[in-house]
């Protein structure tokens, strides 16, 4: 009797449902990425802020608008670039992505990020602001206000307190701004913003980018395959056929059995997405796109590795996991439990993984940048500035060819554990 | 103060990945050296197993981040 279950995982893993099947598996992920584009680690205060007209002390309008002017700020500033951003920057070369977003007051607002004026070189701030929405450090902050002028109005700038709650300075008034959505979604009391944001960000458009250079490469390999059958590898068939085959041999066979098949083209999918991405992000300034160093991106794969885990199980992966044969029953009170919440938990660390290996490595390569600006006390001091420099570009450059290694290292381990779990979901019984 | 705490935690978190780890990877080199013809499989289950330690380790730094 085909289940439900057994239904969708026809569809979704037939042959022929190949290629549509990787076409909204990436616009899936885009809408993901921009749905959630503001919680990329930013903030992760747990305290529950109430957004009402309270302004700290401390914070004036003093400063705002004047960058280079405080001190050096390393964390602030690796936040800052791994973040998602409104902008496309290759070298000093800014381009305006479009924003679409979405607020209960205003409706739909569909218009491109240079309406808010932000710097040709520079740290990503708007100088204005546009139906009530501020750039605030490359990303898109609404305030609070809805009074506030909805034309394109010209602001001072932005301050921020020590919660990352961000105010707009506009003549002497300071007009504060929705907090930013943090990574659980406000479910342990961190903001969650009031509007809706589908905007093509800097993470959407090198993931459509890649996706198009994949689609480009892997399909015109696919063709030389056809054509020259039986031929020796040419071209790009050449690069393409080693990595297919070891993730083919080492990971699909191994894992899988007689069912590799049936899994490939998601393993592949998944292989390929991944280590496109963690390579283009290794690309030096274009865009210094971080996608798989964001949640959502992690979290949508990881959610695909979920569904496919468990709607491939079978009655004996179930009967594991909820009534292990052979266990006594005061034991299995507490081994249910637990492996209830390893079905979650898989998932889960698949998502951080990939999150955490690839914002640490871009971290490091920024926080190595930026030790040039520290040991040179914000430019004053010559010989700590070009002394560290000189370090801190063989630093840099060993960090990144480890990078390389890592963005490898987390595609395959990303793919070889989900078919790990798959293996775990399809195994046949043999006792 | 909690987010030196944190810090402290997550510190302990890595101690623990960090020897597990170690021994996945000496462990891996010493039958490497003994069987250098299972070199394949034994590296693809070294990565496995390293990859679930750290995911333990993640866990405890992601609630570091959290109460952080």
């Amino acid at each position: 009797m085909p289940t439900f279950a057994a239904i969708l995982k026809n569809i979704v893993l037939s042959t022929s449902f190949k290629l549509v099947f990787t076409f909204i598996f990436s616009l899936v992920l885009s809408f993901s990425v921009s749905a959630q584009d503001h919680d990329n680690g930013h903030d992760h205060d747990h305290s529950s802020h109430e957004h009402d007209e309270h302004v700290d002390q401390h914070l004036s309008c003093e400063h705002a608008g004047d960058h280079g002017q405080g001190e050096f700020d390393p964390g602030a500033t690796a936040f800052h670039h791994i973040a998602d951003a409104n902008v496309y920057s290759i070298g000093p070369l800014q381009i305006p992505l479009p924003c679409i977003l979405y607020n209960k007051n205003s409706g739909f607002d569909f218009f491109l990020s240079n309406k808010f004026g932000f710097d040709r070189i520079g740290h990503g701030d708007g100088h204005y602001a546009y139906k009530g929405y501020v750039l605030d450090g490359g990303t898109i902050r609404l305030i609070q206000d809805v009074n506030f002028p909805k034309e394109k109005t010209s602001i001072k700038g932005i301050v921020h307190d020590s919660e990352d709650n961000a105010f707009v300075c506009m003549g002497d008034q300071m007009y504060p701004t929705y907090k930013k959505s943090t990574a659980d979604f406000g479910l342990f009391g961190g903001g969650i913003t009031p509007f809706f944001d589908f905007s093509l960000t800097k993470n959407v458009v090198s993931m459509l980018l890649v996706v198009l250079l994949l689609s480009w490469l892997l399909i015109g390999v696919a063709r030389a395959y056809k054509s020259r059958q039986g031929l020796a590898p040419k071209g790009s068939q050449s690069l393409i056929e080693v990595v297919f085959a070891f993730i083919q041999d080492e990971v699909a066979k191994p894992f899988l059995g007689k069912h590799y098949m049936k899994y490939l083209p998601f393993l592949m999918a998944l292989f390929f997405f991944i280590l496109g991405l963690n390579l283009f992000g290794q690309i030096p300034f274009l865009g210094g796109s971080n996608v798989t160093g964001n949640l959502g991106v992690t979290m949508v794969l990881a959610i695909f590795a979920f569904l496919v885990t468990n709607l491939s199980g079978n009655k004996h992966y179930w009967e594991h996991i909820f009534a292990m044969p052979g266990v006594p029953k005061p034991v299995l009170a507490i081994l249910t439990p637990v492996e209830f919440l390893g079905v979650f938990i898989k998932p889960i660390t698949l998502m951080l993984r990939l999150f955490a290996n690839i914002t640490a490595g871009h971290m490091v390569i920024i926080i190595f940048v930026s030790l040039i600006f520290m040991f040179s006390n914000n430019g004053t001091s010559y010989v700590g500035g070009y002394g560290t420099a000189i370090a801190s570009t063989a630093l840099t450059l060993f960090m990144m060819s480890i990078e390389l290694l890592v963005a490898f290292i987390q595609a395959f381990v990303f793919t070889i554990l989900t078919a790990s779990y798959i293996s775990a979901a399809i195994e046949e019984p043999h006792h | 103060m909690v987010g030196s705490i944190a810090a402290i935690g997550m510190g302990l978190a890595v101690i623990g990945a960090g020897i597990g780890i170690g021994n996945v990877g000496a462990k891996a080199m010493e039958a490497i050296a003994r069987q250098p013809e299972a070199v394949g499989d034994i590296r693809s289950n070294m990565i496995l197993m390293a990859a679930l330690v750290e995911g333990a380790a993640l866990i405890a730094i992601v609630v570091a981040f959290l109460v952080a």
